[in-house]
């Protein structure tokens, strides 16, 4: 169990290779579904799908042994790649390596919210929530949760609204 | 040392009971807090931490254990980790075995449709925030454009836009 989820990598299209293709342990459907209450719950989608297939084999032993499994060995990775940047963030170089990669991982976060952004550009929700997100964070600097509860406040009555 | 693990796992159990719509929608209030609230670090370590964590497989999550290791080393690791994994995942456990009373509930589409864009939000306030962090003079500048640009319109595996990023910091700067 923790060695199969070992190799999964984290990316979402990569976990749906291995749990429906290969492995088989769950349908198209069942994986759609399991992905969507995985979405709506907080914490990684990937995370919490790997408890839940945990939790079906091996209750909460199963459960804790997949996310192990899961982020041992990046954490791994990640800290040898930390460790080599602390040993020569006095080279030039590594420095602007750094910097480059830095600057593309904000790129790609870029371009994964405009994706995100894609299908629901049409709905006027949508860009009021989009302002109103970024004038709570950036400009009021409100917690988080306080963010949270007032958009969300403020969608459903206007769902509720454009229902009735 | 001990209460500045006690407040890592205060800080991060927070950040994971909110982190409705995954991870990278808690990276803004993340930065705040370790970077504006607690001075563990400034903006420019957060997102080069940031930077290697996408560099390495796994989920995107992996900042995580990083601020962990830099604050207070091993235990900070620990501590981080089961903070930021644990109580998401324990709300996941639970969350299941009710799940199939709520199955064809309205509220559920409902819930869905309102937190949709706002996960959005966050996600574009990450961006801004790390790109704001790491775009010190205009060579960074383009390579965040044209990273944009090729993550949204090249099917690209991501890790070489990262290669990309890094290689035309090394040659340009």
């Amino acid at each position: 169990m923790k060695l199969g989820l070992m190799g999964f990598g984290g990316v979402l299209p990569l976990a749906h290779r291995m749990i429906v293709e290969q492995q088989k342990w769950l349908d198209e459907s069942q994986f759609t579904n399991l992905l969507g209450i995985c979405q709506l719950l907080p914490g990684g989608n990937i995370i919490n799908m790997s408890v839940a297939i945990g939790m079906q084999f091996q209750g909460i032993k199963g459960a804790i042994s997949s996310v192990l499994g899961l982020i041992f060995a990046p954490t791994v990775i990640v800290l040898m790649i930390y460790q080599v940047y602390e040993h020569f963030q006095y080279l030039t170089v590594v420095r602007h390596l750094i910097q480059g990669l830095a600057a593309a991982a904000a790129g790609l976060l870029f371009a994964t919210g405009f994706k995100m952004l894609r299908p629901i550009l049409k709905s006027k929700l949508t860009l009021l929530t989009i302002t109103l997100t970024f004038i709570f964070m950036l400009l009021f600097k409100l917690p988080l949760a306080l963010t949270l509860v007032i958009l969300l406040t403020i969608n459903f009555l206007i769902l509720r609204v454009k229902k009735s | 040392m001990i209460l500045v693990l006690i407040t890592l796992a205060l800080v991060f159990t927070q950040l994971s009971v909110l982190a409705f719509g995954g991870g990278n929608a808690i990276l803004p209030e993340m930065q705040h807090q370790v970077v504006n609230i607690h001075h563990w670090m400034s903006a420019e370590q957060f997102s080069s931490l940031f930077a290697m964590a996408q560099a390495a497989p796994g989920p995107n999550m992996m900042i995580v254990p990083l601020i962990g290791w830099h604050v207070a080393g091993p235990a900070g690791l620990l501590v981080t980790s089961i903070a930021k994994f644990g109580p998401s995942s324990m709300i996941t456990v639970y969350a299941l075995k009710f799940w199939q009373r709520f199955k064809n509930h309205p509220f559920r589409s409902r819930f869905e449709q309102a937190l949709k864009p706002i996960t959005v939000g966050l996600v574009l306030v990450s961006a801004w925030m790390i790109a704001h962090a790491s775009a010190q003079n205009n060579i960074l500048v383009m390579i965040i454009i044209l990273t944009t640009l090729l993550g949204l319109f090249k099917k690209i595996h991501p890790l070489w836009v990262m290669l990309l990023g890094a290689g035309l910091g090394i040659v340009l700067l």
